[in-house]
């Protein structure tokens, strides 16, 4: 089980990677390996509005179904566009290739309110 | 299980037991003008044969006897049903078969509901299936929020006035709360939907374009054209097809353009039963194949590697996803499925086209004829398949009434649903009619015997 440093948690098992001024989102591993095979991912379109805690898309394994809840609010400036034709890459690669949308925060001090890596573990450990 | 009623004493004790004086109370729940006053008006019991003769004497009032001709339509149609598929639905294995949750022990349910997804995409000319859905209205409010769902942010549908009526009542009852806009698209002189209409009407904000196949008149849309138009601008082309028998003479939709197709199976083997059960299908491309609602079986292998066939792509489904479902339908009409699977596949690629092609020729026959009388006309111009309509001198009602003493049940009268047509008489034919039918109609109208 894997939890990069330079990454902020969620309690929904999303992660947050800054750069720049811009923020990318996806599942951690921990969430991967609870979900089992990705077989689908629903991302919104570029240009679209994300508000903190609201779903923003749905990723479906072949054992269930989950919703993704946005870290923090903002506007979608970008959306991994290989993720639907090749959704496994949540399971093999969810801090890399797996990465879901990028955004453009409205309030980059939001995140402060997320767990950093060992907070996160932490948190899965007692889940 | 015995099929006796609860004695009085039964009852009785049944109402002590939840603490309830009388029967009555247990109805309190239902609006007291809902409720009937008194006890039935049923006579007292009868032994087996006096009860039999008691229903044919009640049965022989229907005009459903041989001495009847009937040229109704409108949605359900007179086909003749091949006895075998009787024989095969009362197979127990398809007739008392459960939910096929579980592939183990479902394999012959699951292959007939396959091979009826099969023979629907073939017909409809689309990529993906569902296994049915309740009939054709419902069918096609379930693809209406389909295409909302498939169009993000769009809320605009644009139903077509030739869409049958009953389809677009339940569409509206689907979306009444909803932020949904239905806006109607009248008809052209001819009776297909106005493209130029549709083209202006058309804009971002539209999900979907809806069109009958052919429509409630009788007549043959211009698909491919209002497909263009619906793609131009990024709405779904949905085809509503209440008599499916047109896909065997004319284009399929989907090799015309359309994205979504339902309609009502009726046509291939079910009887008309004053209406009901019908079954419905839904066909879609690829590219939407997560929007679709209700149940879906796909094909697979199993541990062995040997062919079999299991509930697919469940996760879109109600159990699974709770609110987010595609659709609250979680079921299907497993045995009409069945019945239409065996029609579609005993008439097969030649039959079918066949059958199409001599209810056409029985439909132009009987137009060509009415049109010549003395007092009848032809509305529309456009092309038709089995089902035209005609204007009267006088209203239809009348027309009906005539001809009902002649022992014809000559159409449906359109009055209600498009008031426009002057005395519009809606006259359906199939291959139950035979030539002394169709002339005996001819004579009728023209006010001499049938």
């Amino acid at each position: 089980m894997d939890f990069p440093e330079e990454l902020k948690y969620t309690e929904e098992h999303e992660w947050v990677l800054l750069e720049g001024d811009l923020v990318s989102i996806g599942i951690t591993d921990f969430a991967q390996d609870q979900l089992g095979d990705v077989v689908f991912v629903e991302l919104p379109e570029v240009g679209d509005r994300v508000e903190l805690g609201k779903a923003f898309g749905v990723v479906e394994s072949v054992k269930a179904v989950s919703d993704i809840y946005a870290p923090l609010a903002g506007e979608v400036v970008e959306v991994n566009t290989e993720l639907p034709d090749a959704p496994e890459m949540i399971n093999t690669s969810p801090y890399e290739d797996g990465w879901m949308i990028r955004i453009k925060p409205d309030d980059p001090s939001e995140l402060e309110e997320l767990m950093d890596a060992s907070d996160y573990q932490d948190f899965v450990e007692e889940e | 299980m015995r099929y006796l009623p609860h004695s009085d004493l039964e009852i009785q004790s049944m109402l002590k037991t939840i603490g309830v004086e009388q029967l009555e109370e247990l109805f309190i729940g239902i609006p007291e003008n809902c409720r009937l006053p008194r006890a039935l008006d049923l006579d007292g019991p009868l032994a087996e044969a006096e009860l039999l003769r008691r229903f044919q004497s009640m049965a022989a009032a229907n005009a459903a006897d041989d001495s009847w001709s009937q040229f109704l339509g409108g949605g359900y149609y007179d086909h003749h049903i091949p006895a075998v598929i009787d024989h095969l639905i009362s197979r127990s294995e398809f007739y008392t078969a459960y939910t096929p949750y579980q592939p183990e022990i479902s394999q012959g349910t699951l292959q007939a509901i396959y091979e009826f997804q099969t023979l629907i995409c073939q017909l409809t000319g689309l990529d993906v299936a569902n296994a049915s859905l309740y009939d054709g209205a419902s069918a096609c409010a379930e693809a209406v929020l389909m295409s909302l769902r498939c169009g993000r942010n769009r809320t605009k549908i644009l139903l077509s006035r030739g869409v049958h009526p009953r389809y677009r009542e339940v569409i509206a009852t689907y979306v009444r709360y909803l932020d949904v806009e239905l806006i109607e698209v009248p008809l052209r002189a001819d009776g297909q939907t106005d493209e130029k209409l549709v083209a202006e009407l058309l804009a971002a904000d539209v999900a979907a374009l809806v069109v009958g196949y052919p429509n409630y008149l009788g007549v043959v849309e211009e698909i491919d054209a209002l497909a263009k138009l619906a793609h131009s601008s990024g709405a779904r082309m949905l085809v509503a097809a209440a008599e499916p028998l047109a896909m065997a003479l004319y284009r399929s939709p989907g090799e015309l353009g359309a994205d979504i197709v339902v309609g009502e199976g009726q046509s291939f083997g079910l009887p008309l039963t004053y209406g009901g059960p019908g079954v419905g299908f839904i066909a879609a491309r690829q590219q939407d194949m997560r929007s679709l609602p209700g149940r879906l079986v796909g094909e697979t292998v199993d541990k062995d590697g040997e062919r079999g066939f299991v509930l697919t792509l469940a996760t879109r489904e109600q159990h699974i996803r709770r609110e987010k479902a595609t659709s609250n339908i979680c079921s299907n009409q497993g045995i009409c499925a069945v019945m239409v699977s065996i029609y579609l596949a005993l008439l097969g690629k030649n039959g079918l086209p066949q059958l199409a092609r001599d209810n056409y020729s029985r439909a132009a026959y009987l137009r060509e004829q009415i049109a010549a009388l003395p007092g009848y006309s032809l509305p529309f111009s456009a092309p038709f398949f089995n089902e035209f309509v005609v204007s009267c001198s006088q209203p239809a009602a009348e027309v009906l009434q005539r001809l009902e003493q002649q022992k014809i049940l000559a159409g449906i009268s359109l009055l209600d649903d498009y008031p426009e047509i002057k005395n519009g008489l809606l006259i359906c034919v199939t291959e139950q009619n035979d030539r002394a039918q169709l002339d005996g109609l001819v004579s009728a109208l023209n006010g001499g015997a049938a």
